[in-house]
Order: C-alpha cells, then sequence, then structure tokens
C-alpha cells in the first residue's frame, strides 16, 4: 500500500470532494455561498509532478480531473471527461472535472492558444493512465492475483479468469489520494506535460473518445437560468465599486468634489494617483453616484489621430521589434529574374472582444490574504498579478473562476479584478465591480489593428517562384501572461507601475511550398503609452484572422495572375497530404466549379459567389468555402452558406467540436464583415452594440456544413480556434466571385463595397 | 443610439430619487421592495429580489441579457422603470421551466447544446417563448425577425434557429 499517502487524506480535498463528484462539478464554480472553499481548501501545496494534482478518486469510485485550465463554453471540460474516463475504463457520467481554481489546480496556462485538449488534454490521458495503472496493481494485491489477469470495467478491477474475484476503484483507494511522482517537463502552463510509467490506450481501444453524445453539463443550468455566472458572487459585507474613466484618454484626476455625493447613501471615494473609483452598498447607487461624482481632469492633448488615418499611420510607424521566419531559397534572386511581380497591401482594424457583457470581479483583500472571483480565461495569472500588486505572496492570493459573459482571449476581465483588489484593499472589505457597457466596448483591450504586405514573382511560364509576407501591427502582446503583472492592467497603469511592453504580433500558418519564401512580422509603439482604451491583446486566434485574410486573399489574386482556378491553385502549391485533403473535401462539398477570376453570378438584383481559404493553426488544419449573397442595391454582403473541412488529428468529442466549429465560423464572420473599433481624436467611440455592430441573427447563415476528417492515430491538435483563420478570406474571395471587387481593407461593409457595384 | 463613450449619459437616473414600497408579481408570487421608482426592474429582480436568471449586459435595451415576459411579452428589464410595471405579471427564465419540467424551448434549447457562455440566453429564450405564443408555426424568416436585435458574441445564431424550428415542432 506504499502507493497511498495515508497522512495527507482528505485534507486538501474533502470539503470539496467529500460529497461527490457531481456535487464537485456544481458546486466549484457555484458562487452563491462558496466565499469560504477558496480559504479553506488551499493548505496543500500542489506539485506539477504528482498524479494526485491530476486524478483522484472518490469514495463512491467516482473519479475527478483537476485542471488549470477553464471550459470557456465549447465543452472542453466533456473532452477532458471523455479522455480520462476512456483511460480509466469509467463511464464518462462518472468522471467530472475542477478547473481553474487557483489552490486546487496547478498552473496549465488557463483557457489559451487552443491547447485545453491539445496539450492539457495530453497530461490529463497520461495521468488518468498512471492511475489505471496504480489502481490495477493496488487490485493485484489486494485480490492476489497477477495484474495482467485483471481487466478492468466500469470501475470495477476483476479477475479475468475468476470474474467472481473483483475490486472496486472506491474500495482501493476511495476518498484518499494518489502518492505516485510522474515524469514532468518542467514547464508550467500552456506547456506543462506529464507521464506516468503507464502508455495510454492505443486509438482502437477507444470507447468513449471519438464517439458523439456526452452531453454537456453546463447546458441545461444555463438554458434553465439557474446556472450561477461571475455576476452573481455575492460575499457578505460585499460593496459595489466602480472605476471612472477620463472623457479624453491619457488625462488624470487632478481634484475631486466629494461632496457631488454625498446625499447617495454610503458612498466611499477611493482615489490613488490616476486611479479614481468608488463604492456604495447598493449596486443602483454606485452607478448613480460614479455619474454624478464631480473630478476635475488634467488637461491633455488628445492623444489620437482618429481611425480614418489609422493605417496611413501604421505605414509611418516607427518598428520596434522584426520577427522573421527562416528564409527559404533566394527570395531576392525570384524577384530579380520574374517575369511578373504581384503585389497587394491588406488592413485590418482594431476589434473589441465585445463580450456579452462589461466584465465583472469581486475581491476580498482583508487581512494579508486575498480571495479573487473573476471571469477571466487565466487564474493563474490573475494570482500572480494580484500577488503582485498587494505584496503578497502567492499563496495568500485565491483565485476562483466563474463564468463571465464570454471570453476570447484577454478581454477586460483582467482588468475589473485588479480595480476591485485596489478598491478592496482601500476600503478593507469585499468589492464587486462590474463597468457599464461603454466601459467595457470603450476600454477593454483590444485585438490590435494590422497591416500586410503580400508579394509573389511570378515565372515566364506562369509558375509562382517566390513569396514575401510583411505584417506591420500593433503588439498584441503588450500584455504578455495578461493580468499576470499590474503594469499590464489599467489599475496598475494608473498607479505607476513601470511598463515592461513585449513586442510581438505573429506570423500566418500554411505550407505552400514556393521555392523562394520570407516571412517578416514587425510591431509599432502604442498610440498610447498608458491606460489607453486601445492597449491590444490576443483575442481569439490572436493574429489569425488578419494574417490569413491577407495570406489567402492574395492567394486567390496570385492564382487570378497565373490564370488558374484558386482550389487548383493551391493544390498545386500544397505538398502535405492533410493540408490537400481539407482542401479537396470542402470544394467537393460545396460542388465548387473551377473558374479563372470572379463569375458574377446574377440573380435579379442579387450577385452570388463561393470563395475558399484555408490555414493551418498548431497541428490542425481547415479549408472554409463561403458563399455569399450581395445586393446590388443595399452593398449588404448575407454569407448565407459555409462549407467547412476540418482537420484537427485526433477527434475527442465530434459533436462538440462541431458546435466550435460553428461558434468559430460566425464569429468570425461578424469581424470580417461588420467589426470596426471607432476613434475620435480623444478616445474610443464604439462604446455598444450600435457604435460597435456585430452579426444579427437575421444576417446568420443558413447552414454550415462540416466535414470532420478524423485521424485517431495523431494527437488533437487544437480546435477552438482554427476556424476563426481562413473565414475572413473564403469570404472575401467569395466577395469577388460575386462582384469582381477585390476588397483588401476589413471589415466588408456595404460603404466599400457600393462604389465598385454603382 | 445616443450614447458616444462619454461617462454620464446613462439613462434612467435622476438627482431626487426617493425609495418608497413597490410591489411587484413575480414568477407568480407578489413581492415588496423599497425602490426608487425610476430604478430600473432588472436592479430590483438581481439586486433587491437576489434573483440570478436576468443579467445585465448593456443597460441600454441593444442586447436582451435582461429580458423578461411582462404579461407575455418579452421586454428589457433594464429599459423598464419600476413605476412603470404595476401590476402586470413578471416571468424571468426561471419561472418558464424547472429541470423536472423545462418549458418546450427551454428542453428545445438544451437538446440542440445551444448556449456556449450561455449569458444571452434570457433574451434568446423568452424572445421565443413569446413569438411562439402568437406564432406556432413560424418560417425562418419570421423566426430571424422576431430575434433581430438580440446579441450572441460566441456565435450560436446558427443553433438558436435549430432550436427555435425544434420548439416550434414539439
Amino acid at each position: 500500500m506504499n502507493n497511498i499517502d495515508t497522512n495527507t487524506t482528505l485534507d486538501r480535498r474533502q470539503l470539496i470532494a467529500g460529497a461527490g463528484a457531481l456535487t464537485v462539478y456544481l458546486a466549484l464554480p457555484g458562487t452563491r455561498a462558496e466565499a469560504a472553499i477558496a480559504t479553506q481548501a488551499s493548505r496543500l501545496a500542489l506539485k506539477p509532478d504528482q498524479l494526485s494534482t491530476y486524478i483522484s478518486i472518490n469514495q463512491d469510485g467516482s473519479a475527478i480531473g483537476w485542471v488549470g485550465k477553464i471550459d470557456m463554453g465549447q465543452g472542453t471540460d466533456i473532452g477532458w471527461i471523455k479522455m480520462i474516463a476512456e483511460e480509466l475504463d469509467l463511464p464518462p457520467e462518472r468522471v467530472s472535472m475542477v478547473q481553474g481554481h487557483t489552490d486546487q489546480t496547478t498552473d496549465q496556462g488557463g483557457a489559451s492558444g487552443s491547447t485545453g485538449i491539445w496539450k492539457a488534454g495530453a497530461a490529463l490521458r497520461n495521468a488518468a493512465a498512471e492511475a489505471r495503472r496504480v489502481l490495477v496493481e493496488m487490485a493485484a494485491e489486494k485480490l492476489g492475483v497477477p495484474s495482467e489477469r485483471l481487466t478492468v470495467a466500469d470501475g470495477i478491477v476483476a479477475d479475468k479468469s475468476d470474474p467472481a474475484k473483483k475490486v472496486s476503484y472506491g474500495d482501493l483507494i476511495g476518498g484518499r489520494h494518489f502518492d505516485v511522482e510522474l515524469e514532468w517537463n518542467h514547464e508550467i502552463g500552456n506547456e506543462l506535460l506529464v507521464k506516468g510509467k503507464a502508455k495510454p490506450k492505443p486509438p482502437s481501444e477507444y470507447k468513449i473518445v471519438g464517439r458523439p453524445g456526452t452531453r454537456r453539463r453546463d447546458v441545461p443550468e444555463k438554458v434553465l437560468g439557474t446556472h450561477d455566472y461571475m455576476v452573481d458572487v455575492k460575499v457578505p459585507g460585499m460593496l459595489h465599486g466602480r472605476v471612472i474613466r477620463p472623457p479624453i484618454a491619457g488625462a488624470v484626476p487632478l481634484a475631486v468634489d466629494e461632496a457631488s455625493v454625498k446625499d447617495i447613501p454610503g458612498v466611499q471615494v477611493v482615489w490613488q494617483k490616476g486611479f479614481i473609483g468608488l463604492v456604495a452598498p447598493k449596486e443602483w447607487d454606485a452607478i448613480k453616484a460614479a455619474k454624478a461624482l464631480k473630478i476635475t481632469w488634467s488637461e491633455v492633448k488628445p492623444p489620437f489621430a482618429g481611425n480614418a488615418s489609422l493605417y496611413e499611420h501604421i505605414r509611418g510607424a516607427k518598428v520596434m521589434k522584426k520577427d522573421e521566419e527562416t528564409k527559404v531559397g533566394d527570395v531576392d534572386a525570384a524577384f530579380a529574374k520574374a517575369a511578373k511581380v504581384v503585389e497587394a497591401t491588406y488592413e485590418w482594424p482594431f476589434h473589441s472582444h465585445a463580450p456579452m457583457a462589461p466584465a465583472c470581479g469581486v475581491a476580498d483583500v482583508r487581512d494579508g490574504e486575498a480571495t479573487i472571483w473573476t471571469g477571466s480565461q487565466k487564474p493563474h495569472h490573475c494570482r500572480e498579478g494580484v500577488a503582485k500588486m498587494l505584496g503578497l505572496h502567492e499563496e495568500k492570493v485565491h483565485v476562483v473562476s466563474a463564468t463571465g459573459p464570454g471570453s476570447y482571449g484577454r478581454n477586460d476581465a483582467g482588468d475589473v479584478t485588479m480595480d476591485a483588489t485596489v478598491l478592496s484593499k482601500a476600503v478593507g472589505k469585499p468589492v464587486r465591480v462590474q463597468g457599464m457597457r461603454h466601459e467595457g466596448h470603450g476600454w477593454d483591450p483590444k485585438a490590435p489593428a494590422s497591416i500586410h504586405i503580400s508579394r509573389a514573382a511570378v515565372d515566364p511560364d506562369g509558375k509562382v517562384t517566390g513569396w514575401y509576407f510583411e505584417t506591420k501591427a500593433f503588439s498584441r502582446r503588450e500584455f504578455f501572461r495578461d493580468e499576470g503583472s499590474p503594469e499590464r492592467t489599467l489599475a496598475g497603469q494608473l498607479l505607476d507601475w513601470p511598463l515592461k511592453p513585449v513586442w510581438l504580433f505573429g506570423l500566418p500558418g500554411e505550407t505552400y511550398n514556393f521555392a523562394a519564401r520570407q516571412k517578416v512580422s514587425t510591431t509599432i509603439p502604442p498610440l498610447l503609452e498608458r491606460a489607453s482604451p486601445l492597449r491590444s491583446s490576443h483575442m481569439r486566434d490572436p493574429g489569425g484572422p488578419q494574417m490569413h485574410f491577407a495570406v489567402e486573399s492574395f492567394m486567390d489574386e496570385l492564382a487570378l495572375a497565373t490564370n488558374m482556378d484558386p482550389v487548383a491553385f493551391r493544390l498545386r502549391y500544397l505538398e502535405n497530404p492533410r493540408d490537400k485533403a481539407v482542401i479537396m473535401a470542402a470544394a467537393e462539398k460545396a460542388k465548387w466549379q473551377p473558374r479563372v477570376g470572379a463569375r458574377k453570378q446574377q440573380n435579379g438584383n442579387i450577385l452570388t459567389g463561393q470563395g475558399i481559404a484555408y490555414a493551418v493553426r498548431g497541428a490542425t488544419r481547415v479549408a472554409v468555402i463561403a458563399e455569399v449573397e450581395v445586393d446590388r442595391t443595399s452593398a449588404e454582403v448575407w454569407a448565407r452558406r459555409f462549407f467547412v473541412a476540418h482537420d484537427c488529428g485526433q477527434i475527442i468529442a465530434p459533436d462538440l467540436l462541431r458546435l466550435t466549429i460553428e461558434g468559430n465560423i460566425v464569429q468570425t464572420s461578424s469581424r470580417a464583415l461588420k467589426e470596426e473599433v471607432m476613434f475620435d481624436q480623444s478616445n474610443v467611440t464604439s462604446v455598444d452594440w450600435q457604435t460597435y455592430p456585430i452579426i444579427d441573427i437575421k444576417d446568420a447563415p443558413e447552414s454550415i456544413e462540416i466535414i470532420l476528417i478524423d485521424h485517431p492515430e495523431i494527437p488533437p491538435g487544437g480546435a477552438g480556434e482554427s476556424a476563426s483563420r481562413p473565414t475572413p478570406a473564403a469570404l472575401a474571395n467569395a466577395i469577388f466571385d460575386a462582384t469582381g471587387i477585390r476588397l483588401r481593407q476589413a471589415p466588408f461593409t456595404p460603404a466599400r463595397l457600393k462604389a465598385g457595384l454603382a | 443610439g445616443e450614447m458616444h463613450g462619454k461617462p454620464g449619459t446613462w439613462p434612467g437616473t435622476k438627482e431626487d430619487d426617493v425609495a418608497k414600497r413597490i410591489e411587484l408579481n413575480v414568477n407568480g408570487r407578489m413581492q415588496a421592495i423599497e425602490a426608487d421608482g425610476d430604478m430600473p426592474l432588472l436592479y430590483a429582480l438581481r439586486g433587491d429580489l437576489n434573483m440570478h436568471d436576468p443579467r445585465f449586459g448593456c443597460g441600454l435595451g441593444q442586447c436582451g441579457a435582461c429580458t423578461v415576459l411582462i404579461d407575455g411579452e418579452a421586454v428589457r428589464s433594464c429599459q423598464l422603470a419600476l413605476d412603470a410595471i404595476g401590476t402586470r405579471k413578471i416571468t424571468t427564465l426561471t419561472g418558464i421551466g424547472t429541470p423536472q419540467k423545462p418549458h418546450k424551448v427551454q428542453a428545445a434549447f438544451i437538446e440542440e447544446q445551444v448556449p456556449q457562455c450561455g449569458y444571452c440566453l434570457n433574451g434568446w429564450v423568452l424572445t421565443t417563448v413569446a413569438l411562439l405564443e402568437k406564432n406556432p408555426h413560424p418560417t425562418d424568416k419570421e423566426i430571424r425577425e422576431a430575434l433581430t436585435g438580440l446579441k450572441c458574441r460566441c456565435g450560436t445564431h446558427t443553433a438558436i434557429l435549430r432550436a427555435v424550428k425544434r420548439a416550434a415542432q414539439a
């Protein structure tokens, strides 16, 4: 029994695990009366190389998976459950997940980069396989049967030759921890990987992974209205806080007239350097006080030139850092010898994450400890940042994840928890902050604006011999590790924390085999250094939709320049069979008609067209064909049908994967067709759903037909973002096919199409 | 919209508010609160009555996350002052069905596994309930027109359309 650490049994987890798996799943993110859990359950240090960090078995033989990532509504948790259940030979119903809580899970990077299944799934699968091996060994000892003779079904270990000889997981270890060391790659965050002595099952033995039908557990609660969200967190004695932002970006408070809010009950103003906020016992009073509080702001020169000159600004801006992918072949020679050079520049605006609600966070900073409730994707980063802000050790900061109003990257959730932290520390009571809509849209970190130059050399035979691709953009990771340090939050910047910018945008992912090729990415300074409403961060498939809008629009332009059909062109210059397979599968499904140039098919006032684009993201590749209708009079574009071929290696949950792909396609269509953050000289002016329109149900596609290409033998490559990547270019190429108009600037609004249609 | 990013344009606030006793008929129960008459219903439901189902999304009537039914009509509770309600019946998402007996629209949304974050669901589900009361078998076009204006940031629109059609056939 030396595998079991009986002394620490139940120490860390009995409070939450004792009542059984289902209760754990429901209670942990729950927020009504769970305030006490975080501090009480925090006593045992989590080690990345311990099996107990990832897997435990309850008294009743059910299992819990512990993961330092979070499902954001695509069913990633169900994917983990299926992978763990498969390895443990348990039905998925008997496995539950604890996600993101910093006292109970190790830092696996939060929801990030489509790595939920890809990377954390790999670690959990290895851990579960090792747990099964250890349990079988324990059963062998207990039953006096060699482990090779044992088999497991539904958590019961039995003798193959004498099925009466059996013992359950619950009887073997239920409620106690594994004390088994794993091999750990010494990474934390997304790259963390562990493995045990056991090898995971070969895919040929799968009964759960890859099969549809495991339902999401959060869906009924959400639809019935009983699911608790971040906004529902209530801590005894909690006050409602608001932070007040300046009318001109960059201004700071010079004078605050507290008498202006003296008639509103219980208002307390908190003013520290550039940070000005207040708290009140009732939320409506805090809202009224934030409106009524008279503040004299510093006179600053309006910091922006307005979005009309955005791309001109980017073109002329100083380059802070240049990233380059290894050059293949002699690019200069290819261009020198070219019979024809094709060149185009593409432009993409700032986007707002614009979640369904402005972010909400609760902080309870008292007695040298802090408990934080957050809708952030990155609770471990949140812990890091709050600990630094308060000067506390990280183990004194407890971060509980709660369901936010949607999260597709680094949105305003990290800022609001830091606001709550500053306010709670100042007033000595728990404080809840939720901004108003105009603050959510106006001040969330934005997806960066960019321009992309694409240039190709074509030889006398019409063959593309060289390709040069250059991005020039605002850095998307001025906020590296998200809210993991105060200077990456609005509050930290307003409190004068020294800035530590990171210069990074990214390079596109594709595998065109042009003989000579070079890809370059350069980043430029922010428009306003500190506390800017145009700070840029990562948003779903960071840089991907932007870069691939350019890359894949340009491939269509090159196809035309070399008198080729866009599908045939791609197949000519791709070699990887998986890349070719997604393109061919999408083309077949869409009944692709080979063509050179725009077909401009017309039916009355409606022009129709199809366009293709493909992209690689990590180990995943996707081809998207969009079918659009363009109204000649209104110049409105309806993305009516999509055909998607998706290869992410091994598929875990095909039904949930389909829904994830649909969401990617619709959300990215919205970005490509509608979205653009507008700003004037003083501030962001896209501050609600009227001034930052997104896709409406009237414009939703009629159908999205998805072909899933399963490769059980290839490890899962991630699917949270991949289908976002080619969608804008597929739309731009379809609009070209319908109208002959080549749009090189997003979004594809009627204003941009109208001139060409007239 | 009239909002242009400047704090201070938030609707519905007056300087001379006085709390008073107000009775509300919520999910079949009469409940009394002390509140300003011009406070939007949303804050009474969430703050005074401690309900979690209607949610603040925009406070501008642009998204639907705060939707409730008022005598069967889908209404944005962030835009409805308490004084304007009177004795009309307020029904929220938890008031139309239970885990044991979900409303047919809820059953259809569950069957289609519609939500991702799910924050917007009050609007989609309750507006569909109101639609199907008036028009039990709407066409695709009628569904889109009835639901226009509601927001979903996760992009679940295609799943929503499937769920509404499923509910109409139930």
